[in-house]
């Protein structure tokens, strides 16, 4: 009989912070600027520049560790991590091994298994590298600083994981508890969240975990599930052929959907950690760890909890929008506007969904602003324009986020609730459909969604449709 | 008076009154410099033109009132691992030697403030690894009392300009005795503030928690004038101290009645040149009759100071220098197979061998498998070393000590035995480790005419009980000046 | 001497620090790092049980800096003395295959 294997997986999750400055120096985080023009002697490891922290990397770091639940180091020190890379320019990283800012966390996740508890084995905050870009025309390498500084933490899970399944809700999970906190918007495909792999395979039943491998470059859900799946096939057939396994470092091509030892006689591996004798310790006081607890936002489960008692929406509404921080917010503060949840509600799950799935967006890409959404919500109340015509609009507002009050002024998108000219505009219809008048009066009740139809048609939309119905029977 | 002559103080107080201008002095030192260099080098970088152009600029915002700083108009020496903007900053290193900053450090940005006009940049031990300022990759410079001799170092440039004359002071930087050592054996005075006081943004580092900029000078005086202008706390620098005690020369008083001054035995035994002791012990006693009270006691750990030092600056060296690696400023090889030997070739024809010898050994200490054994050792032995100064400091005001073994070797008789040149740091180092101030003042000569120097050493943010001794002291022992 | 450095130690300190020695060099710095570690073992000596290692002479902490940027486009500072330079990038051997 064929073993049966386990997959061991621990994550690595690098998440850029969402400051408005490097960690260690004044210079800008945005993204897009032109190569090296968000560079300063600091992060460019100038002769003689020096780091001075950014407070507000340490306020998000605490901030997430509480989120997950880990014992905040109050007493916490940054080493330097020595390797020699070109998008690295000082040729150390600071980063901390010795006292990370966070500890022995968890969250909880559910999957088709059930629920589950990962380990948190701690948090660092550490700088990002610079980006690197291969010139086929020189044959060489380009290097931009830029990202050179960005401030990151890394989440260091415990190997608790079992499955791609797991893998995804955990990030997943850490995903939304990062952006509730407005920590990072979390974006795999634009780096500012990336997860390492460690996978080892071990018979089922064993205590003893086997040798695991590290893999990198996985910048998508789809990427992270094929490498896991590649892995541990590869793994599985190694030690299937008598083989072991190499303690080293991966790199998953998404591509040839296979994964490439990144070893070379050049890299020891040996990173020489020391505390930084350029930073000085940080001491998170009682004070200020109360400060930043009592700043934490409500998370999802008490806002779900909130919702279901103040609204009146279906429980799998809730569920989707408070999925996302962005979409909870724009619920809340459109309600808070127009007071009507039920209908900010459809709109959300309804047209919002619709596009968002259609142009492949996330929840956080959404322009729109609640006002607008209110505005619109508003317009169709009032029967200033009907539904179809809301749905033209939205899609516009969807878009560019236009005001929708201007823009249906704009476009003479009003309902015409002239009746005089209603009325006229019917008859001619009538008159110039006798066959459908007659088929109506045969008993054949489709008849007159025609005719509806032909009157909206000619009245461009603007018509209230009820209206048109009432008119139509009164006249047939 | 020959403008040569005065200090810097009595210099910028000559410029004040009109009697000389910055110009005139200016065109005084290149005189002395085209006179001297070629027997001393003294400098790495000197830009004539550019030099005058800055002491005429300076004499005109003098004259229009708007340059008033205590050194308004005097021209001093950068030691050249301080970063200078638009100026060569080399650290005496092949691998630096095109660098141009950017930027200028911190403590020259606030002497430029104070009316200082820089000459040029002066010659170190490569990137201030060395006692002799011989590992240069510029050449050596020579002591300006023997040329035979060496100035000392690394700061070796510094000394031997300010003491030939060649400027009227200058700034030097102390990791393990690199101000202080080279002032002895040139005959000024070096203070080592005490860690945090001056800022190092801008120095080019080597054992960053260990590194210090401080002033060498012809007099106390100076010392005190160029401390108040460079002590200031920089938020560019988290190590930076905030102080609200830098008005040093308050401290220029000659008064040493009931100090309390140890005299550690373990600075006076073995190893210790008999002429350099008596010329220590002497200043001692000269100081005790002015009321000072002088006492012998045993300060411990001294001799595990060198392990110590080395074990700490090589590991933070390793590090530091890394970032000289041919990508983004500096020397790259002309000739190379991929990134990895690219680094390789560049390093290894860019540093010198005593640089080589540190980072390799500071990358070794910190490897995986010897970090416990060697780094935090170290960690834990400057932690005692530290504490038995407290507990020295509990007892007197000052200690007082020789500043090196011996006077200044002659040239090349160090380097065949790192080991041996790295003891000749014995009574330096310490103060390092334990992050205290430190002054060396010229005490007397030996046999040879070349200077001995002692040290005073104060705790931690007490500059002005070094200054007040050393002044004293000064006023006790008189001019000391090459007879040129 | 106590500590023996082979030629396999001073080539992985090598590949750590990134420096190539000739044959030469390597003999000279095999003795000098063995001589520096007998020395350093000196340390071996003190009992330093229950100490702690002192980064820091100071007890200094907090110094942080405010979340605001500071810095402009400096990136013709920051490739002023490039060695090359290529589209305001550092140009540098290729990295990957």
């Amino acid at each position: 009989m064929a073993k049966q294997y386990e997959t061991v997986i621990g994550l690595e999750v690098h998440v850029e912070l969402a400051t408005k400055t490097k960690i260690f120096c004044g210079c800008s985080t945005a993204f897009g600027g032109a190569p090296n023009t968000h560079t300063c002697p600091v992060c460019t490891g100038m002769p003689g520049s020096l780091p001075v922290l950014n407070k507000q990397v340490v306020n998000y770091a605490v901030a997430v560790g509480l989120a997950t639940n880990c014992d905040i180091t109050q007493y916490c020190k940054f080493d330097r991590k020595n390797y020699f890379y070109p998008d690295n320019p000082q040729n150390y990283q600071i980063s901390q091994l010795y006292l990370p800012i966070c500890r022995n966390g968890h969250v909880d996740i559910e999957t088709s298994e059930g629920k589950k508890s990962v380990g948190i084995h701690e948090i660092h905050m550490e700088e990002d590298a610079g980006k690197l870009i291969h010139d086929e025309w020189e044959d060489c390498s380009l290097v931009d600083y830029n990202r050179s500084g960005v401030p990151l933490i890394e989440i260091v899970s415990e190997p608790d994981m079992r499955s791609a399944e797991e893998v995804i809700a955990y990030l997943e999970k850490l995903r939304m508890i990062v952006q509730y906190l407005g920590a990072s918007d979390c974006k795999l495909n634009e780096g500012s969240m990336r997860a390492d792999v460690n996978l080892s395979v071990r018979e089922v039943g064993a205590t003893e975990f086997g040798t695991r491998t590290e893999m990198k470059n996985l910048n998508s859900f789809r990427a992270i599930t094929h490498a896991i799946e590649g892995e541990r096939e590869r793994q599985i057939d190694l030690l299937e052929s008598g083989q072991q396994v190499i303690q080293e470092t991966r790199r998953w091509d998404d591509a040839k959907e296979y994964s490439y030892a990144m070893r070379s006689k050049e890299d020891a591996q040996d990173y020489r950690y020391f505390p930084d004798p350029d930073l000085v310790p940080v001491y998170i006081s009682d004070e200020w760890l109360a400060q930043i607890k009592a700043s934490q936002p409500e998370f999802r489960e008490e806002k779900m909890a909130r919702y279901k008692a103040e609204y009146d929406i279906p429980e799998y509404d809730i569920g989707i929008i408070t999925d996302s921080k962005h979409m909870a917010d724009l619920f809340e503060e459109t309600v808070a506007i127009c007071n009507q949840p039920k209908k900010v509600s459809n709109w959300l799950m309804g047209e919002t969904l619709r596009l968002l799935k259609e142009k492949n967006m996330d929840p956080e890409d959404i322009i729109f602003s609640p006002e607008n959404l209110a505005k619109l919500i508003g317009l169709a109340d009032s029967k200033a324009i009907n539904s179809s015509v809301a749905k033209e609009v939205f899609e516009v507002m969807f878009d560019e986020n236009i005001d929708p009050e201007k823009y249906v002024e704009e476009n003479g998108l009003k309902t015409v609730n002239d009746e005089g000219a209603l009325r006229k505009t019917i008859e001619e219809i009538i008159a110039a459909n006798p066959q459908s008048v007659e088929d109506y009066h045969n008993g054949k009740e489709k008849a007159i969604g025609f005719l509806v139809g032909q009157t909206m048609k000619a009245m461009k939309g603007k018509a209230d449709p009820g209206m048109v119905n009432q008119i139509l029977k009164e006249l047939l | 008076m020959d403008i040569l002559s005065y200090s810097a103080v009595e210099l910028a107080a000559a410029i004040k009154e009109g009697k000389v201008t910055a110009t005139e002095a200016m065109e005084a030192v290149l005189a002395r410099i085209d006179e001297k260099e070629k027997d001393i080098n003294a400098y790495v970088t000197i830009d004539r033109e550019a030099v005058l152009k800055a002491a005429k600029a300076a004499q005109e915002k003098i004259n229009a009132g708007e340059l008033t700083g205590p050194l308004a108009g005097v021209p001093v020496a950068i030691k050249d691992n301080m970063c200078t903007e638009g100026m060569l900053t080399t650290c005496s290193s092949k691998i630096l030697g095109n660098f141009i900053p950017t930027f200028s450090a911190e403590a020259v940005i606030n002497l430029e403030k104070a009316g200082a006009v820089i000459i040029g940049k002066t010659n170190m031990d490569e990137f201030a690894m060395g006692s002799t300022t011989e590992t240069s990759a510029y050449g050596v410079t020579r002591n300006p009392w023997n040329t035979e001799h060496v100035p000392g170092g690394s700061s070796g440039g510094s000394a031997a300009a300010v003491a030939a004359g060649e400027c009227f002071f200058a700034l030097g930087s102390d990791t393990g005795g690199s101000i202080r050592q080279p002032a002895s054996f040139c005959g000024v005075v070096g203070l080592k503030p005490t860690y945090g006081t001056v800022s190092r943004y801008g120095l080019v580092a080597y054992g960053s928690s260990l590194d210090q900029i401080g002033p060498l000078t012809k007099d106390v005086t100076d010392c005190a004038v160029v401390m108040e202008v460079i002590a200031t706390q920089d938020a560019k620098d988290s190590t930076s101290v905030k102080r609200e005690d830098t008005d040093f020369t308050s401290a220029l008083v000659a008064d040493v009645k009931g100090m309390k001054i140890g005299i550690p035995r373990d600075y006076f035994g073995e190893g210790l040149d008999a002429e350099v002791k008596d010329a220590v012990l002497a200043a001692a006693k000269a100081l005790e009759e002015k009321g000072a009270v002088v006492e012998e006691f045993d300060l411990s750990l001294v001799e595990y100071a060198i392990p110590t030092y080395y074990t700490i600056a090589a590991a933070e060296a390793s590090s530091n220098l890394e970032r000289f690696d041919g990508i983004k400023y500096g020397y790259r090889t002309e000739n190379f197979e991929g990134l990895h030997n690219m680094y390789k070739k560049t390093r290894s024809e860019g540093f010198g061998a005593e640089v080589k010898r540190r980072i390799m050994l500071g990358s070794f200490v910190l490897s995986s498998g010897y970090y416990d054994a060697y780094y935090l050792k170290a960690l834990k032995v400057k932690a005692m070393i530290k504490k038995a100064f407290d507990e020295a400091f509990a007892k007197y005001d000052l200690i007082l000590g020789p500043v090196a073994p011996t006077t200044a070797p002659k040239l090349g008789e160090s380097l065949s035995d790192p080991l041996k040149m790295y003891l000749g740091d014995i009574y330096t180092i310490s103060v390092n480790l334990a992050g205290l101030p430190g002054i060396s003042v010229p005490c007397g000569k030996d046999s040879k005419g070349l200077p001995i120097g002692l040290q005073f050493i104060a705790d931690s943010f007490q500059e002005k009980k070094l200054i007040q001794a050393a002044y004293t002291y000064e006023k006790i022992r008189g001019d000391f000046k090459i007879e040129n | 001497m106590a500590n023996i450095i082979t030629d396999e130690t001073i080539d992985y300190v090598g590949i750590l620090a990134k420096l190539e020695l000739s044959d030469e060099e390597k003999e000279q710095a095999k003795k000098d790092m063995g001589s520096m570690l007998d020395y350093i073992d000196k340390l071996g000596e003190l009992d330093t049980t229950g100490i702690e290692p002192m980064s820091h002479v100071f007890p200094v902490q907090n110094v942080f800096r405010e979340d605001v940027v500071t810095n402009g486009d400096e990136s013709e500072k920051t490739l002023k003395n490039a060695p090359g330079e290529k589209d305001n990038m550092f140009m540098v051997p290729k990295t990957f295959d």
